[in-house]
């Protein structure tokens, strides 16, 4: 989950990394409230989650609070790149002698952390890194060592910060590393460490990218959801424990397994150029056990998708066999009765496939085609969604 | 022959007593695989009856190794004890270690990566459904009945990936199948899986499955370049996936650029490998290398 820049700053601050006094508003008279509350001028920031959000006049000035409350009116509602602006956090404006760059990553190709840091902040890291990568240093964390206060000063002096902030730069980069392990991150980013002109450092901006995997530990993280940016079928789906994504087509996806489903979506959206490019609705993996509750859960959000013409049900059954797979398909028909409405083509293939695909024969439902191959299955749900 | 798992492979459970661990346990058995024991350190001294078969459970993983001389632990513990299960069963010096678990965060799999640099053993997982060896042995979750013994080797990011290729291969049959796992820090990786392929003298030709996310096919593809003479074919899933969002898998996403499927099927062929576009026409690629 990537965090609000808001979100981001004040987890920073908890672990005593220094940031500028401020707040997040929703309405224009919210951000004036916090503008009154702090040292003018102010800087209006739009809450998106996408890069590129000052040149998208995302990021205002403002000289006194009668001014933040008419930019935070500017901004809210502001649409960049797609992402519609709801919050804005208002915060106290700083001069900025000198821009640094310092971040934390999961490093996925060398299965380690990485510690990023540069005396050349403020421009896009990615962008440093191609045109100047030898300004950027680029330290490896062992995970099970951390970063104390030798392996900090390892990392700023290799980036070469100067010498009036060193020590600053190492105890942020300590407090830093406390964010990123005891919060479970992936990455946690400061783009721009600012100096001050009185020779302070603070982070002007922070991004935060925390481990959905860890939530079981990390039990306040779900505070931090953006529950207005779900799509409303995905946010039902996850109430059900579903893993569904919606997608932007009209043959709706019911598969065992992450790896089969992606396929299956592939394969219909191969199938689809041959029907006037028709493409799969959604990502709905129901797990290796593929129960009659999980299917008619399932087959539900999907077929309560008004995009969706039809639906392509493709389950290899290895761990559960195919005779279970097919009652579970009959049952989860007749627990929906009347709700199930759009034509259902059925794969099935694995262990007992005899028997599963008798099953569906001797239940003829009218909606259910069964179609042997998944290549030939995709096609003719492409076909019918046509 | 086969890769990381024979016939003489003695196979313990941690979690064996859980429901997953224990329905696994029992299917493993089933497919021939020497259980000797399961690991629980509140069970110890116990026994547990899988269908007749009575499987002892012991205190911890040095004790277990010590009293059956296994060399393979599969791990079904839930992800809150996950990293101290893993870390247990690498200090004991186990030789594979076979992490089931689903949901470990990603902060304990790599350390518990770090942790095991420099041991004897190797890890295969998280969130994968481990490693078979027709006939032979069975480490995890893959079902065993779908196919048999043979001369193809399989490396895969995913289950279901995996048992559909078993199946539609069923009739050559494979030397070992590896589910490396879904996860964006995994232990065992495609390159090592074909490193040992080359390797292993009754692999004739690599099936190799990847999918979105991360750089692993991309660098798979250079290292076949390089080492590989055994033909190799490949299949990437997850084409349509959108950017940035996570697909089932917590390691298949598209983040900006990096990670979509396809720079690693330009990537695979650019090396040799040829790449299905569905699943059944990778099976039938290799049927033409085999077959």
């Amino acid at each position: 989950m990537d965090l609000f820049e808001y979100q981001a700053r004040d987890l920073l601050a908890s672990h005593g990394v220094p940031v500028l006094p401020g707040g997040v508003a929703e309405t224009p008279e919210e951000a004036e409230a916090i503008a009154r509350e702090i040292a003018q001028p102010v800087v209006v920031k739009a809450q998106v989650k996408v890069g590129g959000r000052g040149k998208a006049g995302g990021v205002k000035l403002a000289d006194n609070p009668e001014d933040a409350r008419a930019r935070a009116q500017d901004i809210l509602g502001l649409d960049i790149k797609g992402h519609i602006t709801h919050k804005v956090m208002v915060a106290q404006a700083s001069d900025i002698a000198e821009e640094y760059y310092f971040s934390y990553l999961l490093d996925r190709s060398n299965r380690t952390f990485l510690a990023m840091a540069s005396k050349e902040g403020g421009m896009e890291i990615e962008q440093l890194a191609v045109e100047r990568p030898e300004a950027l240093a680029r330290i490896p964390v062992d995970a099970s060592k951390g970063v104390d206060e030798a392996k900090a000063a390892e990392i700023v002096d290799a980036a070469g910060f100067p010498a009036d902030v060193r020590d600053q730069v190492i105890a942020i980069a300590v407090r830093l590393w406390d964010v990123f392990s005891k919060e479970d991150a992936t990455l946690v980013e400061i783009n721009p460490l600012a100096k001050a002109p009185d020779g302070t450092v603070l982070a002007l901006d922070a991004k935060v990218t925390l481990d959905a995997n860890a939530d079981f530990r990390q039990t306040e993280h779900a505070a931090l959801e953006d529950a207005a940016a779900a799509d409303p079928l995905e946010a039902r789906a996850k109430e059900k424990n579903l893993n569904y994504v919606k997608l932007e087509g009209e043959v709706g996806i019911i598969g065992n397994g992450a790896g089969l489903v992606m396929s299956t979506l592939d394969v219909v959206a191969y199938a689809g150029e041959e029907f006037g490019g028709v493409k799969p609705a959604n990502f709905l993996d129901i797990g290796g056990g593929a129960s009659a509750e999980v299917m008619a859960n399932g087959l539900e959000i999907i077929l309560s998708d008004p995009a969706v013409k039809s639906v392509f049900v493709n389950v290899f059954g290895g761990i559960t066999s195919c005779d279970a797979v097919a009652n579970g398909i009959v049952s989860a028909l007749g627990i929906l009765g009347d709700e199930a409405t759009k034509p259902l083509v059925v794969r099935l293939d694995g262990n007992n496939v005899e028997e599963g695909r008798r099953i569906l024969a001797e239940a003829n439902h009218p909606l259910v085609t069964v179609v042997d191959t998944m290549d030939g299955a995709a096609r003719r749900a492409a076909e019918l969604a046509a | 022959m086969s890769i990381f798992l024979n016939e003489n492979s003695k196979v313990i459970v941690q979690g064996m007593t859980g429901s997953e661990g224990s329905k696994h346990t029992s299917r493993m058995l089933a497919s021939g695989t020497a259980i000797v024991g399961g690991v629980n350190p509140r069970k110890a001294g116990t026994s547990v009856d899988f269908d007749g078969t009575g499987v002892p459970v012991f205190g911890g993983v040095a004790e277990a190794m010590k009293e059956t001389g296994a060399d393979v632990s599969v791990i079904f513990v839930p992800p809150p004890f996950a990293k101290a299960a893993v870390i247990e069963a690498v200090d004991a010096g186990i030789g594979l270690a076979v992490v089931i678990t689903e949901g470990i965060p990603v902060h304990d799999s790599t350390y518990f990566w770090a942790h095991a640099q420099g041991s004897s053993t190797r890890i295969i997982g998280p969130n994968c459904p481990g490693l078979i060896s027709p006939g032979r042995s069975n480490a995890g979750i893959i079902p065993a009945n779908i196919t048999q013994g043979g001369k193809i080797g399989l490396v895969s990011k995913s289950g279901t990936l995996t048992y559909q290729m078993m199946y539609e291969l069923r009739d050559i049959g494979f030397s070992t199948a590896v589910g490396i796992g879904g996860d964006p820090v995994i232990g065992t990786t495609h390159i090592d899986c074909l490193q040992a392929f080359q390797d292993d003298p009754e692999t004739e030709a690599i099936v190799m499955i990847g999918e979105i996310g991360g750089d692993a096919e991309e660098r798979a593809a250079d290292f076949v370049k390089a080492n590989v003479t055994k033909p190799v074919v490949g299949y990437v899933a997850g084409f349509t996936a959108p950017e940035g969002k996570t697909m089932g898998h917590a390691g298949a996403i598209v983040s900006g650029s990096a990670g979509t499927a396809q720079a690693k099927k330009e990537a695979l062929e650019a090396a040799g490998v040829r790449v299905g576009k569905t699943p059944s026409e990778t099976a039938r690629l290799m049927r033409e290398i085999v077959g």
